[in-house]
């Protein structure tokens, strides 16, 4: 058997006295996309802050249960950034850096150590374009990140998450500030995508878990209600009841 | 139809709008009026005959009080208000930002507080208690630690001076990182950015408006700053050549003279005169400042 890319055993996490996830295990299979839906407050966001560690940021929450990136225990790895490198991740608020927009994407590479004009021209070219956004700001790569319009910046936050070539990419509901049609053309460049790396895409809009990933979760209240493949969560007659109200838009 | 209800509130509207503005003019009137006034008093030594203003600013020799052959050459003066302020900055600005960026970035809780307020307690220390330590405790300090004849000279008003101007650097600076959105720190280190790395890639460009006015006000404190000096200097009129010379500064002078000088002489003129030489000084740095931040927003 493969090791699996990503697997959680157990893992309980608290934002002081409050439990947010109440102990949850599940793997990940190499170059697959796990699709995670489930209500606002389910632990979907803090689920992928556990995995590369960004959940170190916040204050007085306190961790267990242990997970494995590659069989390695991501708790115990000395170079967290390395695993913050393997682990793109992209927010669902875009973040562009105060820096210009060849800058945003070339900062994670050359905080790595690429010093070349040409190999970072490269990567900031090839990552602009899986992220649909090099056709509109080609020709003014020196401007300001920030200055870019919501779902401009979205996009550039997709390609700098691709930018330090990550094993794993973490989506966060990608699509909340981006229009239907570029969700469509960066769904298909997820696509793709998958042939080269792992792929967990954390959306609330159920239909994208339905049209791109082998095996959907359902995450409610800090607990799996059900995982398993998309076909089967989104069937007639899932496992539990739950799933069926809730991908059917009945719940509650 | 307009009730009576709306019409006040519209009166009292522009009411506040006037005296809003009034306060924002008000800042403007002020600084032409301290112009003014330092104008009316310094600028009639000018039309004085015998008195070049070239010789006041490249002489050395500072003899206001002399009965046969009165010399006003301010450069001594001006080279030692630079070289103090030069020196303090020297090392108040790798030590007042790099506080800041450690209060502001590396400090949590309790330690983060109350550095804040230590720091602020350091601001609050008069500035004539700072010329007594540069006089006792300083002065035999640098006498026996460099071996210096007297240790009342530019190292000791520097030191001072560094200081007192720490304070506000840290605050201020402190509050320009503070600014920056946690989102771009957390962005950044979600993508495997070191601490370092997003301090000096992310952090201090977006802070850099901020941080530099944090050094300009401390520039600022240094340049205008009286009293200490005056104690701490040596107070000997003198062009140094290296900081264990005594110097005095332009401050220190017109607080020693303007008390002995009677009104209206050209003594007192003269005094004036360089508050305005001050007030040029200060000026430049400022545009100079401004000038630096436009060129590199632009880029």
């Amino acid at each position: 058997m493969v090791t699996p890319k990503v697997q959680v055993e157990n893992l309980r996490l608290s934002y002081g006295p409050k439990e947010v996830i109440h102990g949850i295990s599940f793997h990940i299979e190499p170059n697959e996309i796990l699709g995670i839906i489930g209500p606002a407050q389910s632990g979907k966001t803090s689920l992928l802050r556990c995995i590369n560690r960004t959940i170190e940021f916040t204050t007085n929450t306190r961790q267990t249960g242990t997970i494995r990136v590659d069989g390695e225990d991501v708790s115990q790895m000395r170079d967290v950034y390395a695993l913050r490198r393997k682990v793109g991740m992209v927010a669902p608020l875009p973040v562009g850096l105060p820096l210009s927009i060849y800058d945003n994407v070339a900062f994670a590479p050359r905080n790595a150590g690429v010093r070349q004009r040409a190999a970072l021209d490269e990567i900031v070219e090839r990552c602009l374009r899986q992220a649909a956004l090099w056709d509109e700001v080609k020709d003014r790569l020196d401007s300001l990140g920030t200055k870019l319009s919501g779902g401009q910046q979205q996009r550039l936050t997709i390609a700098r998450a691709l930018s330090h070539s990550p094993q794993i990419l973490c989506l966060d509901e990608f699509s909340i500030a981006i229009d239907p049609v570029t969700t469509m053309r960066i769904e298909d460049v997820l696509k793709e995508l998958k042939k080269e790396m792992t792929i967990i895409l954390v959306t609330n809009l159920v239909q994208q878990a339905r049209r791109l990933a082998a095996r959907t979760m359902f995450l409610w209240n800090g607990e799996i209600v059900e995982i398993g493949p998309t076909s089967e969560v989104f069937s007639d007659n899932p496992k539990d009841r739950r799933t069926y109200d809730y991908v059917n838009g009945i719940f509650g | 139809m307009i009730s009576s209800r709306s019409k006040l509130s519209l009166y009292g509207e522009k009411a506040i709008e006037w005296l809003i503005r009034i306060c924002g003019v008000s800042a403007i009137i002020f600084v032409f009026a301290i112009f003014f006034f330092l104008f009316r008093e310094g600028a009639p030594i000018l039309r004085e005959p015998g008195f070049n203003l070239w010789r006041f600013l490249t002489s050395t020799e500072w003899y206001p009080t002399s009965m046969s052959n009165v010399r006003y050459g301010t450069f001594a003066l001006i080279a030692g208000t630079l070289s103090v302020t030069g020196v303090a900055m020297l090392i108040a600005v790798p030590f007042g930002l790099g506080a800041a960026v450690f209060v502001s970035e590396f400090c949590t809780g309790k330690l983060r507080e109350s550095l804040k307020v230590i720091i602020e307690l350091l601001a609050a220390i008069p500035s004539i208690v700072w010329g007594f330590i540069g006089l006792t405790v300083m002065n035999p300090l640098i006498q026996t630690v460099f071996h210096v004849q007297v240790g009342l000279n530019v190292l000791n008003a520097a030191l001072l001076l560094a200081l007192m101007s720490i304070p506000v650097m840290v605050s201020i600076g402190e509050d320009a990182l503070k600014a920056v959105p946690d989102s771009y720190r957390e962005g950044a280190l979600a993508l495997g950015a070191t601490r370092w790395q997003v301090i000096y890639r992310i952090l201090l460009p977006a802070a850099k408006n901020g941080l530099l006015a944090a050094v300009l006000l401390g520039v600022g404190r240094a340049v205008g700053e009286t009293m200490a000096v005056l104690m701490a200097t040596g107070h000997a009129v003198n062009v140094p050549h290296s900081i264990f010379d005594s110097v005095r500064t332009l401050t220190a002078t017109i607080a020693a003279e303007l008390g002995e000088a009677s009104q209206g002489s050209p003594h007192y003129r003269v005094l004036f005169l360089i508050g305005i030489l001050l007030f040029t000084l200060t000026f430049i740095v400022n545009l100079v400042a401004d000038l630096v931040v436009r060129g590199i927003n632009r880029k």
